[in-house]
């Protein structure tokens, strides 16, 4: 019985999977087509894969806290918090490791605090992540004093990571693959995954078979945190600054992402690679509309567009494997 | 087993609070030895009569959008300091906000503090056009920084930056070279500020006729928000949409400094590139010589001093000591200025840091 479940189970994902793939092959296609001089060089690749890694980070955690039933709001706010505080004058003292290791313990510590409010604080996350979008923003222009800070000579390390290329592909790239990589067996192959897909699922028979729910769910958060502070580095590394100004909006891209590669909002269900296919798809969206010459507000109605259909297909799966 | 979580609740909460505790220590922003550029604006020149002689006193209201930009900021930043220059001006500025709302309440607040002088920058002119003529109505003359009340009534006199001269001089900076080079059928591409405000679409609509008298047109152009990020995305793509360039305009160096990363990482050479506004980043960029950024023209912050003088001279009931009149000008547009290599050094002390 057991065995049939996990069976159909894995089917649907893997139909769900081919829907993404056959839109980034058409997409891929409409490159090939329209600017085929440009499209399918090397260095396009690995620009857009470089582009896609710093939301990439983020939405790995992003997908760890929707299974698990929630919602971050506050990731792009973080990671802008952690590239401010990292840039700082003081800490950039310090040389480029510490400042990695500011980045991320100030992630995982304004996520810890997300986790705290909504699991012991009994917070909707909605509003706790959205407390934490305006103040950790707050926070960074108060730091920065709204100015762009810029990595100083020394630290140069940091933007390394962008220029820095290992078989034609640059370090953050290899970065980006390695936080999905740890991220796909977390969630697949751990006892950590699996309590996520049930405290998402079902918080309650979670809780009846002995999961910690709460302690459980403000690790989700704190990991998520974690992530955004190792996208801050990551945007550290290719814009040469940290700035208040950084990853506004993240939060709806890495969302969209996540929605469109088959994870339900209301938790218990979904992939890590399924998100990061839904991320390329809206990567390479904007490559396209770019090589094109094309206006970026239509960009903007195209991926609503997307988001549309990817909903509507994903709730007639729904309703097939229901049925 | 509630009381363990309970206790690992708290654990987890004092991990948290040590964690912010330690990289607390990280958050300072002074330089750890030599004093730097920031956070000093520029020292305006004295007036060439004996208009810096302290006069009648005068109390000056400011008001400017919130600074979520490096040009904003300077435009506070440079109000300030030149207030301070004169004993005879008590400076008040509000709160700076973003929301039009708060904004009208907070020149309401001068307004009602009978200030002898007001300087707006609005978030809007159209938006704030009715408040300025109550200001006006209520007898306080009303300096208008930059984005210009749509109704004359509303203020006294207006001063600011001409996007679409800097669009030109970007454009004959760009054209005189590619010409003196005897390229042919150049490829030109523009990164623009917001492209739905007015002010980018007088720049580019300058560009494109500044670089029409020399027979060349804008190959390619995109829109980046003025924020570094979105500079470095979209000039990530552009640079993968045209494998040679012959020349790039970026219109703000705040932006330009994501572009620039890009271009570096992309380890692109083969163009030059002309900034926007003049940063003391990119001044410092042209300066040093190695990089494509090879001039920026401005639309200076420094303007925000300029109005404060302004403020105090129309309130005072003085001319400006060069011109005949013996009243301050209605309207001033600031010239946009090319700095280049040759003459960054003067420009230097004027640069904003982004």
């Amino acid at each position: 019985m057991n065995g049939v479940l996990s069976l159909t189970g894995r089917r649907f994902g893997e139909a769900r999977h081919l829907g993404l793939v056959i839109a980034l092959v058409l997409l891929a296609v409409v490159g090939l087509v329209t600017v085929p001089e440009n499209f399918a060089t090397a260095s396009n690749l690995v620009s857009i894969l470089s582009l896609a890694a710093t939301i990439g980070v983020i939405t790995v955690g992003m997908t760890f806290v929707i299974i698990g039933g929630g919602i971050d709001l506050s990731v792009g706010a973080i990671m802008a918090l952690a590239s401010v505080w990292a840039t700082t004058l003081a800490t950039q003292a310090f040389g480029p490791f510490i400042m990695a290791v500011c980045a991320i313990l100030v992630g995982t510590g304004a996520g810890l605090v997300n986790g705290l409010l909504i699991a012991y604080g009994r917070m909707v996350p909605f509003i706790a992540t959205l407390a934490m979008l305006v103040a950790a923003r707050g926070l960074a222009q108060r730091m920065s004093d709204r100015k762009t800070q810029l990595i100083q000579q020394g630290n140069e390390a940091i933007v390394a990571l962008s220029t820095t290329r290992v078989l034609g592909i640059p370090l953050l790239v290899y970065i980006f693959a390695l936080v999905v990589a740890v991220g796909w067996i977390v969630l697949n192959r751990t006892t950590f995954g699996r309590r996520t897909y049930a405290v998402g699922g079902n918080p309650e028979a979670a809780r009846l078979a002995g999961i910690d729910v709460r302690r459980h769910t403000m690790l989700l958060y704190a990991l998520s945190g974690f992530c955004c502070g190792v996208a801050a580095i990551l945007i550290m590394a290719r814009t040469t600054t940290g700035s208040s100004t950084h990853g506004d909006l993240y939060e709806l891209d890495a969302i969209a992402a996540v929605i469109i590669g088959g994870t339900l909002l209301t938790g218990g269900r979904g992939t890590i690679i399924g998100s990061i296919l839904g991320l390329l798809i809206f990567t390479l969206i904007t490559n396209l509309f770019i090589l094109n010459g094309l206006n970026t507000s239509d960009q903007l109605v195209a991926k609503g567009l997307i988001i549309v259909v990817a909903v509507l297909l994903q709730r007639r799966n729904l309703k097939e494997r229901a049925t | 087993m509630s009381e363990n979580v309970a206790r690992r609740g708290f654990l987890a909460g004092g991990v948290g609070g040590a964690v912010l505790l330690a990289t607390a220590a990280c958050t300072s922003n002074q330089p750890a030895a030599e004093p730097s550029a920031q956070g000093s604006a520029p020292a305006p020149a004295p007036a060439a009569s004996g208009n810096d002689q302290p006069g009648e006193k005068v109390v000056i209201g400011f008001s400017a959008p919130a600074a979520d930009h490096g040009w904003i900021a300077a435009i506070a930043k440079n109000a300030e300091a030149a207030a301070k220059q004169y004993s005879d001006v008590e400076f008040k500025p509000v709160e700076p906000t973003n929301d039009i709302n708060a904004q009208i309440s907070a020149v309401e607040s001068l307004i009602a503090a009978k200030v002898n002088a007001l300087v707006i920058l609005p978030n809007d002119g159209q938006q704030l056009n009715q408040i300025a003529l109550q200001a006006t109505a209520a007898g306080i003359p009303v300096v208008n920084l930059d984005r210009v009340f749509p109704d004359k009534l509303a203020y006294r006199t207006w001063i600011g930056g001409d996007n679409y001269g800097m669009g030109v001089a970007a454009g004959h900076y760009v054209g005189k070279k590619l010409k003196d080079k005897g390229v042919a059928n150049p490829v030109i591409v523009e990164i623009q500020g917001i492209a739905t405000l007015p002010l980018t679409q007088d720049r580019s609509k300058g560009f494109a006729d500044a670089l029409k008298t020399y027979g060349f047109s804008v190959t390619a152009k995109q829109d980046a928000q003025f924020t570094v990020e979105t500079g470095n995305k979209v000039a990530a793509n552009l640079l993968q949409a045209h494998k040679k360039i012959d020349a790039m305009w970026n219109h703000d160096d705040d932006q330009g400094v994501g572009v620039l990363a890009a271009i570096n990482e992309a380890g692109r050479k083969e163009f030059f590139m002309v900034g926007g506004a003049g940063s003391a980043n990119a001044m410092r960029e042209i300066q040093s010589g190695g990089s494509v950024l090879e001039a920026t023209v401005t639309y200076s912050p420094t303007m925000a001093s300029s109005a404060i003088k302004l403020a105090r001279l129309i309130a005072q009931g003085k001319g400006m000591s060069d011109l005949v009149e013996n009243q301050v000008p209605q309207s001033i547009t600031l010239a946009s200025e090319t700095i280049t290599k040759e003459n960054v050094q003067t420009y230097l002390p004027l640069g904003f840091e982004s």
